[in-house]
């Protein structure tokens, strides 16, 4: 069990141990009601929702969105309760899209081991939880991943004064590591195909393990590289602390909803998208009325609505991208609010165009 | 007698001399008795002295005199909370409490509506006071129970009465401790008396159903029955059908609450004497006069200190609903120190809502012995 508010590491990847517990679960459950109910079918993979999800949710009034239950700088409630953080303005976003209003999500707090769950029956209509994308979850857990909104990865945070400047310095370190997650395993895996050696220290509570680390009972502290900064960023003097630029593992992170609606997926990966594009052509939430009236780019008066129908071959007003950007900024912007101030650095979630990153958006067309 | 010795000394003047009697009245006495006897017995006295009055100047220092009480804002809304890391743990940081205090205590309810969960607390803690008092203790406290849990109802939920409509996921901190552990222990209890009396049924079909409940609920631990309401029962429902998961978790607790309890209530029955359900019989009363009338009232009574030990620990194990992301007070206050500003001052944190726990079962514990000594008058152990 990993506590959500605890899981600053748990950057989606607890992922794995939760999937397999998870589809154990499912088959547990489906043996047993087959043997109780010989009503086979009743636990399987489930099916698509009766109508489509942007109907329900049109009807009900309110998007509903699962989201960590505290992850600094991705999900977290403020002093008065309401929902910050760079995953939960993606939530948003699609809200503004389907009703032209921010406020219209309901957010609900989703921990690693029932997050899965709750999208697939139903519960909350997208999951926007610092979620890896993998191919199990794509296919046998009858998810859609409608895009990459953060590249994450696990690296290694060190005192300066080790003078450590690679991951391969670290040979014969004590490295401090959260236990039950595939951290643990990724660590295991690089060392051996490096065949560097370590005395791993296993600690479950993030505040126990950063006090470990600070303390000085391990050289190193492993998780990803998101958790790495926002840690750094909370200690008296960051700059005495170094992340290394090896990154050992790949954890793409995105907004899922449910299998079988592409109607649905296509609206949020396209919201995602519209977020990159407006960062591209230099849109925001300042400049956004004035561009819709006067930019004379083709491509960007089909995205703000002027021209074109892409807003109703997604469902939605000919306005979504405009408003969205309006009351959120374009990515850019999302990311500066939230995850800059907590020392994530855009990095590799740059723009490939300006900044040869990895954020890319499709044509508007 | 004292003349008797008095005389007797004068009588024998060879007798040795006896000084006076030590005063063996007064604190100096009963120190010199108890800390002081001997120089092992000081020694002790002295190392422990010593060190309790270092641990309690340390905190004091630490909780009091060292301690931040509140911290600048900036404009961001980020509070600045360098003062406290300087403190490097020489002090309480209660600015932290100061600051998130709202949001432990009501979760992520809306910040405006805060009162609604307020009042609610304060209904919860009236409610346990009238049902303490003896006075209550009829057929009041049923309309006095259904009036008050309607009133929670609305002020939590609204959308009547000109009050907002607050979705369940929405409510958070004290008063979802609240409502699992009364809810729950209010349907536990009497759930528990059934199972404890079918358990001792002559009914076959009754009696293996309740051993069957008791020991299947029993068998495994709360947080995986909480697991399964949270993240299996879903998937058994047909697709677009949700029970709200508050419930889940409510129904949860109430089953496996029900179970431990029923062990002491059947307890409390198997102490009773043969004769007393023999009696009982021969006065000719029905199965449901005996044991409303003779049995439970003497059987209950026996078993309040393991019934109170089993509330207490079922109060605080309400908490365990923080792995399917409900936000009880626990979870609140931890959820509240995952913002970067505020990492790092979890003790100060744990500390208050410790308190709050310490008070909810410190006055449980208080009640109960005090109705233990009332109810147990005729037979003081």
């Amino acid at each position: 069990m990993r506590p959500g508010p605890a899981g600053q590491g748990a950057n989606g990847r607890d992922a794995v141990t939760a999937t397999r517990r998870l589809n154990f679960l499912r088959l547990a459950g489906a043996t047993a009601i087959t043997a109780v109910l010989s009503l086979p079918a009743l636990a399987q993979q489930p099916a698509a929702p009766s109508g489509t999800t942007i109907d329900a949710i049109r009807a009900r009034g309110t998007l509903i969105c699962g989201v960590n239950t505290g992850l600094a700088g991705f999900a977290q409630p403020d002093s008065q309760g309401v929902w910050r953080g760079f995953d939960a303005d993606y939530c948003r976003a699609v809200a503004i899209a389907l009703f032209n209003d921010a406020s219209k999500v309901r957010f609900v707090p989703t921990t690693a081991q029932n997050r899965f769950t709750a999208l697939q029956s139903g519960e909350v209509d997208m999951l926007s939880r610092n979620t890896t994308w993998t191919l199990s979850r794509d296919t046998s857990l009858g998810f859609d991943f409608t895009g990459i909104n953060f590249y994450d990865g696990q690296g290694f945070m060190v005192k300066r004064s080790l003078g450590v400047n690679a991951a391969r310095d670290l040979n014969g370190a004590t490295i401090c590591v959260q236990p039950g997650t595939t951290t643990e395993q990724n660590l295991t895996d690089w060392s051996r195909a490096n065949n560097i050696r370590f005395q791993p220290v296993v600690i479950e509570r993030l505040e126990e393990v950063v006090a470990a680390y600070v303390a000085g009972r391990c050289d190193a502290y492993t998780t990803d590289v998101s958790g790495l900064a926002a840690t750094r960023s909370a200690q008296p003097r960051p700059a005495d602390h170094v992340i290394l630029p090896d990154v050992i593992s790949k954890e793409p992170l995105g907004p899922l909803v449910r299998h079988g609606d592409q109607r649905f997926a296509d609206l949020v990966r396209w919201v995602h998208f519209g977020l990159i594009g407006a960062e591209e052509f230099g849109i925001t939430a300042a400049n956004v009325e004035e561009a819709t009236r006067t930019d004379a780019r083709p491509e960007v008066q089909r995205m703000l609505g002027r021209n074109g129908d892409l807003g109703q071959m997604l469902g939605v007003d000919p306005a979504w991208m405009a408003r969205i950007i309006r009351g959120l900024g374009n990515y850019g912007e999302i990311y500066a609010r939230n995850l800059e101030p907590i020392g994530i650095p855009r990095g590799r979630n740059a723009l490939w165009t300006t900044a040869g990153g990895l954020q890319y958006a499709p044509p508007f067309r | 007698m004292s003349d008797v010795t008095l005389n007797a000394a004068t009588a024998n003047p060879e007798a040795t001399p006896r000084s006076a009697p030590l005063t063996a009245v007064g604190p100096i006495a009963w120190a010199r008795t108890n800390l002081f006897a001997g120089w092992l017995s000081t020694a002790v006295t002295l190392v422990c002295g010593y060190l309790i009055i270092r641990a309690v100047m340390g905190f004091v220092d630490w909780a009091f005199i060292n301690a931040i009480w509140s911290v600048p804002v900036n404009a961001n809304g980020v509070a600045q909370t360098q003062a406290c890391r300087d403190l490097a743990g020489s002090g309480a940081c209660w600015a932290v409490v100061t600051e998130k205090h709202r949001f432990m205590l009501f979760g992520t309810y809306p910040y405006e509506q805060h009162w609604r969960p307020a009042l609610v607390c304060i209904l919860f803690v009236a409610l346990y006071i009238v049902s303490a008092l003896k006075r209550f203790w009829n057929w009041t406290l049923i309309p006095i129970w259904a009036g008050t849990l309607t009133a929670i109802g609305v002020l939590m939920w609204g959308g009547v009465l000109g009050l907002p409509y607050v979705p369940q996921e929405r409510w958070g901190g004290l008063p979802i401790t609240l409502i699992l552990a009364t809810f729950g222990l209010a349907f536990a209890f009497p759930l528990s008396i059934l199972v404890a009396l079918g358990r001792r049924s002559n009914l076959p079909a009754i009696k293996v159903l309740c051993v069957l409940y008791v020991e299947l609920i029993r068998g495994v631990p709360l947080i995986s029955l909480l697991f399964m309401a949270s993240v299996m029962f879903p998937l058994f429902l047909p697709e677009g059908m949700n029970i709200d998961k508050l419930l889940r978790a409510q129904i949860a607790i109430i089953l496996f609450a029900g179970a431990y309890l029923a062990e002491v209530v059947r307890a409390g029955l198997q102490s009773l004497p043969k004769g007393q359900y023999e009696a009982a019989d021969a006065m000719g009363l029905s199965y449901w006069q005996k044991t409303g009338f003779i049995i439970l009232p003497q059987a209950l009574r026996t078993v309040i200190p393991p019934l109170v030990n089993t509330f207490i620990g079922f109060f605080k194990d309400t908490s365990l609903v923080l792995i399917i992301g409900i936000f009880d007070l626990l979870t609140a206050g931890k959820t509240a120190i995952v913002e970067p500003a505020w990492q790092g001052f979890g003790i100060e944190v744990y500390v208050f809502v410790g308190l709050i726990y310490l008070v909810f079962c410190f006055a449980m514990s208080k009640y109960s012995a005090g109705l233990e000594t009332d109810l147990n008058k005729h037979r003081r152990r």
